[in-house]
């Protein structure tokens, strides 16, 4: 073998391709290349290294008291009656204090009707539209800076926000309609004895006041749906499975999420069939509004509605033995305004 | 007007009517008009279906599978008349899935430009192109045994289809996985931004809640093969396989306008055939073929010494060196009856096996106002418009749920969506009546009328959490919309494994009140597989698939 050749093989590794030797100048620059790579490579694995088994959580810290303090010289439930919906809530709101002593100028007011189902006003399954249009209406009075109305439906959202109405009494009357959507939920630690981590809609958690207005009728399950029960409906997830605990669910959602204001919507009772009910016969016409500081306190009042004795009713009773409110609700303070 | 500048119409009709299509498939949602002092009905503001409407194929498939033209398929004449005297222009000025396939074509690529040669070549008439003829005569003799087989490939309900349960879907999966994906970058003002355009867009192109469509692949895929295949041959679907265009070609046999070839000017540049969309000769030295022809007006307007003209009366003499045109089909009688045969005996053949009548799903549940399953199966072009309007996503193209016949027939899943009592979208959208149109007081019924059931209710006792576990639920009575609730609960002691006795509501069907809608199904928190489900009997539109002897609402035949 000639020694040119052998040399040749010998050096073989040190050598460019094109057969000169390999310069220092790019031996330095192609191991940095890929030393950069490997750095970058192993950089990741540990930067992404998750020790634990548990998937990550990122939990919203976020809280849902919107309570005003308690004012001793003012009833803490305030009911009135007229076939005028809107002067029975004006009234009822004056006597608790009015608007002005729960919307200030510049907040951000969260609504939350009933929407729950694809059903009309007249069969009484969700909030009566008139009221929410009348209390969005109030609220940019007292100087809101915007108010949301918003619900998680239990049938398709955009057809119940149309055939309840409420989409167009409320944007007519100045409020932005929110359809929830599966992206705007946030996951909380409720910290109930039942609910701990849920999605909740963040327009119920990212707002400054939240009244609810729910409507009262019959629920097979929980005996009624007024105030508390009303709740669910800030909730995303597999809520269908709240059902197995109904009287606990509620008092944890109720210990979590509390209204500013209460507004019950007594115009129309459903007494059957609820909560979707679907017959006009199954609803009376009782034409009353009511406003509350102490949910448990307006649920015990509206109950007797469906002929029913609050004690009786599970969830309201949990309510009151858990320290919620009031369930003798005269001695909440009440107060009827007969016009 | 000049050669260019009628092309240039041309081109500006295909846009303006794939932008129509496009814009009624996009109008085919839950954008309604709604007075609630009118009864509460909803209703959609656009006849949508419309320019479905307009297909000849449809209307004579139709016509000859349930002896009737539905409604407003009687504007397919507005094409199909013309067409007697023009010849296919449906196909080069109108068809929007025919313009989605010019398109692809005519995307330039290196190897297009490489292979001008194989480009002129593969633009010559070919024998393959008989393929449509085929197809379309096997579809009229299956049509004329009773099964609609034409909107398997019937270009506008197959266009329509594949974007409204392939494509749109699609594009909605992946522009909220975008949305995701930069809010979780962390700098809440982009996230907001992505946010706003996708709130902005939505309305436009998506259902509110994010749809999932059964048997949507084998649609995408053969929607990406029909697509990816112009790649290769210029036009295929157009040329080889769509049975509209064979129809098209076929009532072409008398047309009056015609392309004209001079023969002394013409260089033979073969310009003409660069740009042929339908293969149909329009060179000098061949004979043109009127059948094939999609009037696009390429040939005449790249035609550098003006030898190519579109005329009427093109009365063209005939010699060797420049032959007149044929308006005839380039099929023997011998193949028309062998094509006739095979869709003659498909349907026999097809429903001899138990899909169709021996052992059908349990599971097919149809919309509500679907006619009975043989004539649903004879006007049923799977368009899809009803699967894109139903608010609650729960109809959806079958796979293999009514046979092979029925692939891609809507179906209802009710563990996906629910059908909504008061809705009555469906039958308003569907072109052919294969689901008719409801009233609200037809679908729920009142006292006096018995409402229109797709199915019936059951419980699946050893999954039902009451039942199973003694364990307190009845979402499913929670949910029934029916009045009075047609799911109904009895309080029953239940004992555990410890002998303590507690009271458990228990769940029950009442059939006579049951409508199948499937809000239960839907509701049941037992999600992976419901402890209530709906099958398909006591059906309204069936009247041997019934469960009672007497049921208030099976309808009367």
């Amino acid at each position: 073998m000639h020694q040119d050749k052998k040399d040749r093989i010998l050096l073989k590794i040190h050598r460019h391709p094109n057969g000169g030797a390999m310069k220092r100048r790019e031996f330095i620059k192609k191991t940095g290349q890929a030393l950069g790579l490997a750095v970058v490579t192993g950089g990741t694995g540990l930067l992404f290294h998750n020790r634990e088994s548990v998937a990550y959580q990122q939990l919203s810290s976020k809280t849902a008291s919107f309570i005003v303090p308690v004012n001793p010289g003012l009833p803490q439930l305030t009911l009135s009656a007229s076939e005028d919906h809107i002067k029975a809530l004006n009234a009822t709101l004056d006597a608790i204090g009015g608007i002005t002593r729960f919307v200030k100028k510049g907040e951000k007011i969260t609504i939350k009707p009933n929407v729950g189902w694809d059903r009309t006003p007249e069969q009484g399954a969700n909030t009566n539209p008139i009221l929410v249009g009348e209390m969005v209406r109030l609220c940019l009075e007292a100087g809101a800076a915007e108010v949301i109305v918003t619900d998680v439906t239990c049938n398709y959202a955009p057809r119940c926000f149309l055939r309840s109405g409420i989409q167009e009494a409320a944007e007519a009357a100045g409020a932005r309609v929110i359809l929830p959507r599966d992206e705007d939920y946030v996951k909380i630690d409720l910290g109930g004895e039942m609910l701990t981590v849920w999605p909740v809609l963040k327009h119920f958690v990212e707002t400054d006041r939240l009244i609810n207005m729910p409507i009262v009728k019959h629920h097979s399950l929980s005996r009624c749906t007024i105030g508390m029960k009303n709740l669910y409906g800030i909730l995303g997830g597999r809520r269908n499975q709240l059902h197995q605990q109904i009287d606990q669910s509620i008092v944890d959602l109720a210990n979590f999420c509390r209204p500013t204001l209460t507004v019950v919507d007594a115009t129309r009772v459903m007494h059957r069939g609820g909560p979707t009910g679907g017959s006009l016969d199954d609803v009376t016409i009782e034409n009353t509004v009511m406003c509350a500081t102490d949910q448990v306190a307006a649920d015990a009042r509206a109950a007797e509605f469906l002929a029913m004795e609050a004690a009786q009713v599970g969830h309201i009773a949990l309510a009151h033995k858990s320290g919620l409110g009031e369930i003798d609700y005269k001695a909440a303070g009440y107060k009827e305004i007969i016009s | 007007m000049t050669a260019r500048s009628a092309r240039n119409l041309r081109r500006i009709s295909q846009v303006l009517f794939f932008l129509i299509f496009f814009w009624l498939i996009l109008k085919t949602n839950f954008g309604v008009s709604f007075e609630a002092t009118s009864g509460g009905d909803i209703r959609l503001p656009y006849p949508v279906s419309l320019f479905l409407e307009f297909d000849p194929l449809t209307a004579l498939t139709t016509l000859l599978s349930g002896g009737t033209i539905y409604k407003g398929l009687l504007w397919s004449l507005v094409i199909l008349i013309p067409t007697i005297f023009l010849g296919r222009f449906f196909c080069g000025w109108i068809c929007p899935l025919g313009s989605l396939n010019h398109w692809i074509s005519e995307i330039p690529s290196e190897r297009l430009r490489r292979k001008g040669k194989g480009k002129i070549d593969s633009n010559r008439y070919k024998k393959y192109q008989r393929i449509k003829y085929f197809v379309f005569l096997f579809f009229i003799a299956a049509a004329l045994m009773g099964s609609l087989q034409a909107g398997l490939l019937d270009p506008l309900p197959f266009l329509a289809r594949s974007i409204g349960t392939v494509v749109l879907p699609t594009v909605q999966t992946g522009a909220l996985g975008v949305v995701g994906w930069v809010k979780s970058i962390g700098y809440p003002p982009l996230g907001d931004a992505a946010q706003y355009v996708y709130d902005l867009l939505a309305p436009l192109f998506f259902n509110f809640r994010q749809v999932h469509f059964h048997a949507m692949l084998t649609i995408g895929l053969l929607f990406i093969i029909v697509l990816v295949l112009n790649r290769i041959y210029t036009r295929f679907w157009c040329r080889a396989v769509c049975p509209l265009g064979a129809m098209l070609g076929i009532f072409s046999r008398y047309a009056i306008f015609g392309l004209k070839k001079d023969e002394p000017s013409c260089t033979h540049c073969n310009e003409c055939l660069l740009h042929c969309q339908g293969a149909d000769n329009p060179d000098v030295g061949s004979k043109w073929r009127q059948a094939e022809c999609h009037l696009c007006l390429n040939c005449q307007a790249t035609c550098p010494e003006n030898s190519l003209s579109f005329c009427f009366f093109p009365d063209q003499e005939h010699t060797a060196a420049n032959p007149a045109g044929t308006p005839k089909v380039d099929i023997t009688r011998r193949k028309v009856l062998a094509s006739l045969a095979a869709g003659a005996v498909f349907v026999p053949m097809i429903r001899s096996g138990d899909a169709y009548e021996a052992n059908p799903n349990p599971g097919l549940i149809r919309p509500p106002g679907a006619v009975d399953e043989s004539a649903f199966l004879a006007k049923c072009i799977r368009c899809g418009q009803c699967m894109r309007v139903c608010p609650n996503n729960a109809l959806h193209p079958t796979l293999l749920e009514s046979g092979l016949e029925g692939i891609w027939t809507p179906i209802i899943i009710a563990r996906i969506g629910y059908c909504e009592p008061t809705c009555t979208l469906c039958g308003q959208v569907c072109p052919t009546g294969a689901i008719l149109e409801l009233t609200t007081l037809q679908k729920v019924g009142d006292k006096d009328n018995p409402p229109n059931r797709i199915g019936t209710a059951f419980f699946d006792r050893g999954r039902c959490l009451p039942w199973a576990m003694g364990k307190t639920c009845i979402v499913c009575e929670e949910w029934c919309p029916t009045s009075p609730k047609a799911v109904f609960f009895i309080e029953e002691n239940v004992v555990d494994r410890n002998g303590q006795s507690s009271l458990v509501k228990r769940p029950y069907i009442e059939p006579e009140l049951c409508t199948g809608c499937g809000a239960c199904e839907f509701a049941c928190p037992v999600i992976d597989k419901p402890a209530v489900y709906i099958t398909s009997i006591g059906e309204s539109r069936s009247p041997e698939n019934q469960i009672l002897l007497q049921r208030n609402g099976a309808q009367k035949t």
